[in-house]
């Protein structure tokens, strides 16, 4: 399956950036096969209003089932949902290690928004 | 005649002023109407004390959609420029509280399946004050939608020979949409560095409106040499300088308007009435273009 981890950089050593919505990069990982492809977030990074929920749109058109990141807004969180993407919050070290604990199921998925807005 | 009183930041005394010259003008005999837009924050109400006869709910109109008739298409969402709409697996995901109800989603939706529908965001009131008409708007708390509820109250039709409307401080969406459509506007500040900062901001903005502009200078103390070398370096006239004396701000906090409390201060007002007229018809003092 693909999973979507938001990071301060391209490459599976940057580290987990903690911001849904105004992440640097998505860094969408096949994890059966380990192919990653880094996705640019700066449109988002400036947005005014919404960067949660366009990320969220990014996220699910990439085809990804699971999202990990550090914190989820309550918009970002029901777009999401919408997609049928499972959201983990308080991920963090570098994306390859949200990776593999992903893979190792000691991540466990949020029912809710963990923030108010903003992310 | 609709005169707006802006600040560029908040705390200058321009409700002050605004209830002040209302409370002044209307003694005079013409006919005045005090609008507040200053709608996250209404206070000209604890001065002037309305009777007030009409509460209106105010709504924009936000996209509900039928999602039997939805065929996925995504064409809302691409539309919306305020990321009201979104449409992930041929779902779609609204948040009313983003949407600015421009109705481009209806328009390009192909199949029919959206409809709008009224989300309150606050209220229009009216009312009268002694001799003084009265607007205000007063915007739901945590509503972002302001300008809507500002273009509302802003429009409310009148018989009055003078408006006199209480823009928000700043100059961001809700100030500029209290001020569009003034004939003449006041620029209240105090004469500290700050105050003439965001002066100097609300000043820009006030010009790209191409609308004619003075600046009211409240609580100088001494000779007001910083705010007039300001004003003269900017080319903009300054309308009246209001002095620093407690006892204003004392009548302020007794919720009594200062013109009322202190009878001494009618002449500023009048003053910077006529101020008003002068430069508003273009005569003397008129800054070059
Ligand atoms: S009405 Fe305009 S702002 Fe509101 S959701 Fe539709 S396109 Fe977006
Ligand atoms: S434009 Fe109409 S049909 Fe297309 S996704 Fe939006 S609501 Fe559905």
């Amino acid at each position: 399956m693909k999973i979507a981890v938001t990071s301060e950089g391209s490459t599976l050593e940057a580290a987990v950036d903690p911001r849904f919505g105004r992440c640097k990069y998505f860094i969408v990982v096949d994890t059966d096969t380990g192919a990653f492809e880094a996705v640019d977030n700066v449109q988002n990074l400036n947005a005014a209003q919404g960067a949660g929920i366009q990320s969220a749109e990014t996220v699910v058109n990439q085809g990804a089932e699971a999202v990990l990141t550090g914190h989820c807004g309550p918009k970002a969180f029901r777009t999401l949902s919408t997609g049928e993407v499972k959201i983990y919050v308080g991920v963090e070290g570098t994306v390859r290690e949200a990776v593999e604990a992903f893979k190792a199921g000691k991540l466990q998925a949020s029912e809710n928004a963990d923030v108010e807005g903003h992310w | 005649m609709k005169i707006a009183i802006a600040s560029g930041k908040g705390g200058t005394g321009k409700t002050t002023v605004a209830t002040c010259l209302a409370q002044v003008l209307a003694e005079t005999g013409l006919r005045v109407r005090y609008l507040d837009c200053d709608v996250e924050e209404p206070n000209g109400h604890l001065f002037l004390h309305p009777e007030i006869y009409e509460s209106k709910p105010v709504t924009v109109p936000v996209p509900e959609v039928d999602r039997e008739k939805c065929v996925g298409c995504g064409l809302c969402a691409k539309i919306c420029q305020y990321a009201a709409i979104a449409c992930v697996k041929k779902k779609v995901v609204t948040f009313p509280e983003l949407c600015h109800g421009c109705g481009g989603c209806a328009r390009v939706c192909p199949a029919g399946a959206i409809r709008e529908v009224g989300r309150g965001i606050g209220v229009a009131e009216t009312g009268r004050s002694c001799k003084i008409d009265f607007a205000q708007g007063c915007l739901r708390v945590g509503e972002a939608m302001s300008p809507s509820l500002i273009r509302q109250v802003r429009d409310i039709p009148t018989g009055a020979e003078l408006d006199i409307i209480d823009a928000p401080p700043g100059t961001s969406c809700p100030a500029i949409t209290a001020i569009r459509g003034a004939d003449f506007v006041l620029l209240v500040t105090e004469p500290t560095p700050f105050g003439l900062n965001d002066l100097a901001l609300a000043l820009d903005m006030v010009r790209e409106l191409d609308i004619p502009r003075a600046v009211v200078v409240n609580r100088h103390e001494d000779e007001n040499l910083s705010a007039r070398k300001f004003c003269s370096e900017r080319h903009v006239q300054i309308a009246a300088e209001i002095p620093d004396d407690r006892r204003v701000a004392e009548a302020y906090s007794q919720g009594l308007l200062p013109v009322i409390a202190l009878p001494e201060y009618r002449p500023y007002f009048l003053d910077l009435w006529a101020n008003v007229n002068k430069l508003a018809t273009g005569t003397p003092g008129k800054e070059p273009a």
